[in-house]
């Protein structure tokens, strides 16, 4: 449902004071007026940009500005280790909570060695390998998403792309624990749904979040990638458009000019921006908030009747 | 089988001019360039009797091709795709939906019902690939996701059949959505004691091979379907590598794990019929 809908539907009912309701309303009205207009084709086109930002602070430059004693787990346990998308434990303050996130690397040998952020289906099977680990312990999965896409290559089909990616979903909606996954830069597509199906989905003010690249719309649509800017502002990968058609559950502020202006006070929002997420799903029975979880997917879309 | 004419697949797009190129060589066979009228392909179920190439199957057909006749009732025909976004690219998605209805005779690119085969009750999800390429946006997830209430209310398995180029960038993230709406479906199906028979036709690729298509118990392909997540044309931009001649296709994905089994098509009524016997409670 659409973000004002909802607020709408919600504002228009009868409320017992102190209700859960009023918190939800309370939250949407806050998310709502942060939004104040559209953002225009230029708006939009300036987060891509710093979505993309050389500098722009990725999954392990929060990690250590996050997390303590933060340890990294290796391997899918089956044929590989994908260094594009990283697992680990950590500390959320005083609980221990499971990290998966892509990983783009800084410079041309760490990119190389990323493969850009780009993950092979063995990157989906780490991951699906700490999602269980976490269910396990019951400690929070928390996800971070910063991926161009993932890898289209030979070998990724022929070791199950499509199938994997599915699985990582469907490990992901099964989940006991508190999900919170964060977009932080690029949410390119299938690559990044694979880690990004959580109870409360968190979008940086300036990341993106996209069904296809805009050069790759731009390719099949207007048969020229250098029209990425046009597809853009026709698919509005930008936080307000996807917290408008109620994608994502709340967008996180950024410092003036973008997260790579001050990665400190960007980690410093971005966790408070999680420690508010767990919050509100602290308390919920794991069935219900399961359960919760996939009824907000299911009922994502816009339909129309004959 | 030509593994060249096979895979020469827009992925996510359906382009005027390809649809009507399409249309006048529709029955002329890419893989022995045998010419065939339509009473003939209907008679073979549209599989050439000269190379066993797999023609492409309206969704309408499909049905006819495996249920018990007579017994197919459809549901949920009503729905509709609505424009969120605006979407306007050479020209506006509303106009793409209208002229595909036209084309096909269909609401969007799933067809979805309860169905018998072999007199075993199920419910069918099948895909139409010439409803703008196959590509799934909020209708597609929503009929996908009402078929999986559909069958775990009736206690029967779904069969999906699956054609698609992948989600439909017209309704942007909304259509990435489709996906964990799809295999959340699934979750709630499996959790309810019902089974989901997957069934992957040429071509089932992008999003729709990233959700649901893969989560079959059971996953079953027709011979040179091509199955995969990132189309060939897009690999080998990206990746300059030089594809295998079988890249992507069922035979390949057989090899490599990812499939219970290739039937060709006019075994696939009575493998159905097996397996819905097989996840039955007696």
């Amino acid at each position: 449902m659409r973000l004002r809908e909802r607020l709408s539907k919600l504002g228009g009912m009868k409320l017992l004071r102190g209700t859960k309701l009023s918190g939800e309303l309370e939250r949407l009205q806050d998310q709502l007026d942060r939004l104040r207009s559209e953002p225009t084709a230029e708006e939009i086109w300036r987060s891509v940009e710093l979505a993309r930002h050389q500098d722009r602070p990725y999954t392990l430059d929060y990690v250590e500005r996050i997390f303590g004693e933060f340890f990294e787990l290796h391997g899918d346990r089956g044929r590989a280790d994908d260094p594009a998308l990283v697992t680990g434990l950590g500390k959320l303050d005083d609980n221990t909570v499971v990290l998966v996130g892509h990983q783009k690397g800084r410079d041309l040998k760490e990119r190389t060695k990323r493969n850009f952020g780009m993950a092979y289906p063995e990157g989906y099977r780490k991951a699906m390998r700490a999602m269980a680990l976490a269910d396990r312990h019951g400690f929070p999965l928390i996800t971070m998403i910063d991926t161009p896409g993932a890898y289209p290559g030979v070998a990724a089909e022929q070791h199950g792309q499509g199938g994997a990616i599915a699985r990582s979903q469907a490990a992901m909606a099964r989940l006991s624990v508190p999900t919170i996954a964060c977009v932080i830069g690029e949410g390119g597509s299938g690559g990044a749904v694979a880690v990004a199906v959580a109870d409360r989905v968190l979008m940086q003010e300036h990341s993106i979040y996209s069904v296809i690249s805009p050069e790759g719309c731009a390719a099949i649509l207007w048969r020229d990638a250098a029209e990425a800017r046009k597809a853009a502002a026709a698919f509005k990968p930008d936080a307000a458009h996807c917290l408008e058609l109620g994608v994502i559950d709340a967008i996180v502020a950024e410092p003036e000019g973008g997260a790579h202006m001050d990665a400190d006070a960007a980690a410093a929002l971005l966790k408070q921006g999680i420690l508010t997420a767990l919050e509100e799903l602290d308390g919920l029975d794991p069935a219900e908030r399961r359960r919760q979880r996939r009824a907000k997917y299911r009922a994502m879309g816009v339909l129309a009747s004959a | 089988m030509s593994g060249q004419g096979r895979v020469d697949v827009e992925v996510e797009s359906k382009r005027p001019d390809e649809s009507s190129r399409g249309k006048a060589h529709a029955n002329t066979c890419p893989g022995c360039g045998s010419h065939y009228r339509d009473e003939e392909l209907a008679q073979t179920l549209r599989v050439c009797p000269q190379c066993a190439h797999h023609f492409p199957v309206t969704a309408r057909d499909r049905v006819d091709q495996l249920v018990d006749p007579g017994s197919f009732v459809e549901e949920d025909s009503e729905l509709r795709s609505a424009d969120p976004l605006g979407f306007f690219d050479l020209r506006p998605y509303t106009e793409r939906l209208a002229e595909a209805e036209v084309a096909t005779g269909l609401g969007d690119a799933v067809v979805c019902g309860a169905a018998a085969i072999e007199d075993e009750g199920c419910r069918l999800a099948v895909m139409d690939f010439a409803f703008m390429g196959g590509s799934m946006g909020s209708v597609v997830g929503e009929k996908f996701a009402r078929a999986c209430e559909s069958a775990a209310a009736a206690g029967v398995p779904l069969v999906s059949v699956a054609a698609s180029g992948g989600a439909r960038m017209q309704e942007g993230i909304l259509a990435l959505m489709q996906l964990p709406k799809t295999v959340c479906a699934i979750e709630e199906l499996h959790e309810s004691g019902s089974a989901l028979l997957s069934v992957l036709t040429h071509p089932t690729t992008g999003g729709v091979l990233a959700s649901y298509a893969s989560l079959g118990d059971v996953v079953l392909a027709e011979p040179g379907a091509l199955m995969s997540f990132a189309g060939p044309r897009v690999v080998a931009q990206t990746t300059r590598e030089k594809l295998p001649d079988d890249f992507g296709l069922a035979e390949s994905n057989y090899r490599f794990g990812h499939l219970d089994a290739i039937v060709p098509r006019g075994e696939l009524r009575p493998t159905l019929a097996r397996l819905l016997r097989l996840f039955g409670k007696a």
